[in-house]
């Protein structure tokens, strides 16, 4: 049977010069379900998923994927054992149309198999709603329209592990709805490690929830574990004002 | 018909149409047309460094002068067979650009410039240094018996022109098949956002490694015809006008188009050739055309069309 967590960090830390970014994280996260990661800003959160995804060199600790260490790993063997990652700041291929963006996404997996290529690429512009728009160059697209094709892009990697970096910053409400529902189809299929702001659409769319706070980890546990945690009210739901 | 196969179409047109120009073309602008088919070899070699991965090197002539030293010194003194010193020439372009690579993919952007520029000029300085085999800024002349294959005789003007036709139409389909692979698309992605492609799974730094040794070889290739051909070797050809000028090439035709190079150095060619029997301030006249190209056709000539009427244009 596979073990219950997918990935794991032991005493995860990084330092920019004197700032502790992330001090000592030990975190779990579920496979097939749907993990929040949430905190004030400033807590260290895309500094945390930087380190797990290698974008950002971790200063002490380790990083397991499937029980294996892969904290040496360079991002790019670590995004081909798995793991999805969509940016915070819209990183799209801005002068390319849509459908390449995607099938540049898709194609590591599926180099030599041009029908599947174009099949994978038609499902998962269907799946997100940006079948009309697959000729339109990418950077022509509205801003909602390009955190949509951020996450098609992770999509169309069919990754165990999909980290979604504020997904919804920007969206308009009826777009966060479609992402919320998006997301829940997703649940089972893959693992989702999500950061997100948005209150409502970490109470809808998480299993559980890993609170951050000033780069380290103050509460996990269920979204009703961790509305009546004490510590996280204090640190974050109860006084901050910018959830 | 799919843009594939207008794309298709395309090439083997532009292969036919300078096959025919041959019988057209009075004998002197035949014979430009075989030094401009191997020129833009080079340019090609060029493009897909910068045009498709934008990587701007300002150090290829060292590669166009690894293919044209490797060839002519060791047919010359070496007394090395043509073909073999022909693919010797193209290796010596293929190995510098593998070990230039190696170390000058460290750095990014106006560095990496840097780097690749300080590395030709050694190369050019190697040449000058090792005078005693090079001739120096003097060069050599690969002797008329030494250019023939197979009895063909490369001094002549059907010989050359056919042979600088077969070597740029080997190297312009290959080109333009290599851009529609998944290597190829990688590179044009690792040129829109390299850090985006690293982020989906790609090794950016190996396709650029890879994509320089294939640029370097191409290069080489357009050496080692330019010297066979045209039966002279020297160190001009090391020189940074030779790193600037694929630049030139590559810029006015449309980075990033496999017909961009071809045009870009066919334009050039005939720009100094025609304004040169005017005035002899031709650079001048040079000089403004290119300030208005850059004003409006920023992604040249072949990119003005892709943008205006052939959207397809690989």
């Amino acid at each position: 049977m596979a073990a219950v967590n997918i990935l794991e960090t032991r005493g995860l830390s990084k330092s920019f010069g004197g700032v502790h970014a992330n001090s000592d994280v030990d975190f779990e996260l579920a496979r097939g379900k749907v993990t929040a990661l949430i905190g004030p800003n400033g807590a260290g959160k895309s500094t945390f998923v930087g380190m797990v995804s290698g974008r950002i060199e971790a200063t002490r600790g380790q990083v397991l994927f499937e029980g294996a260490d892969i904290s040496h790993l360079p991002a790019h063997k670590r995004i081909q054992l798995g793991l999805a990652y969509t940016f915070q700041i819209t990183s799209i291929f801005a002068g390319l149309s849509v459908e390449e963006n995607v099938a540049l996404a898709a194609r590591r997996l599926l180099a030599g198999q041009p029908e599947a290529l174009v099949k994978r690429v038609t499902s998962v512009l269907a799946r997100v709603g940006l079948s009309d728009r697959a000729v339109q160059i990418a950077g022509d697209l509205s801003y909602g329209h390009q955190r949509i094709l951020e996450i098609a892009m992770g999509l169309a990697q069919e990754p165990k592990i999909f980290i979604l970096d504020e997904p919804t910053q920007g969206l308009a409400e009826s777009e966060v709805d479609d992402f919320i529902t998006l997301v829940r189809a997703l649940a089972g299929e893959t693992t989702i490690l999500l950061i997100e702001h948005n209150m409502r659409v970490v109470m809808e769319t998480a299993d559980m929830i890993a609170v951050l706070d000033q780069g380290r980890m103050l509460a996990e546990g269920t979204p009703d574990d961790i509305r009546a945690n004490a510590d996280v009210q204090a640190a974050y739901l109860g006084t901050s004002t910018d959830a | 018909m799919t843009d594939n196969s207008k794309s298709n179409l395309m090439h083997i047109g532009v292969l036919v149409v300078l096959f025919a120009l041959f019988f057209i073309l009075p004998v002197y602008h035949a014979g430009n047309m075989s030094r401009i088919m191997v020129l833009a070899v080079y340019a090609m070699g060029f493009n897909l460094l910068f045009g498709y991965t934008g990587l701007l090197s300002l150090g290829h002539a060292m590669f166009f002068a690894a293919g044209m030293y490797g060839f002519g010194l060791t047919t010359n003194l070496g007394g090395l067979p043509v073909p073999l010193a022909f693919g010797f020439g193209v290796i010596c372009a293929g190995v510098l650009a593998l070990v230039v690579g190696f170390l000058a993919l460290r750095t990014i952007g106006v560095a990496f410039m840097i780097v690749t520029l300080m590395f030709a000029q050694t190369a050019y300085l190697v040449v000058l240094y090792f005078g005693t085999y090079t001739r120096g800024d003097e060069g050599f002349v690969i002797q008329q018996a030494q250019r023939s294959i197979a009895g063909i005789d490369l001094t002549s003007e059907t010989g050359r022109y056919f042979t600088a036709l077969l070597i740029f139409g080997i190297c312009f389909l290959l080109i333009a098949r290599l851009v529609q692979t998944p290597f190829g698309k990688t590179l044009v992605a690792i040129r829109e956002n390299e850090e985006r492609t690293r982020m989906l799974g790609y090794d950016s730094h190996r396709h650029k490694l890879k994509i320089l040794v294939i640029s370097g070889l191409f290069s080489g290739v357009a050496g080692a015809t330019y010297a066979l051909l045209f039966g002279y070797v020297g160190a001009t050809f090391a020189t940074v006008q030779y790193s600037i000028f694929p630049l030139v090439w590559v810029l006015l035709g449309g980075a990033g188009t496999t017909i961009g190079p071809l045009i870009g150095v066919f334009f050039m060619f005939y720009l100094i050739n025609i304004s040169s029997g005017f005035t002899d301030a031709y650079m001048l006249v040079v000089g403004v055309v290119l300030v208005l190209l850059t004003l409006f056709a920023p992604h040249g000539l072949a990119g003005l069309l892709r943008k205006k009427v052939l959207t397809w244009l690989p």
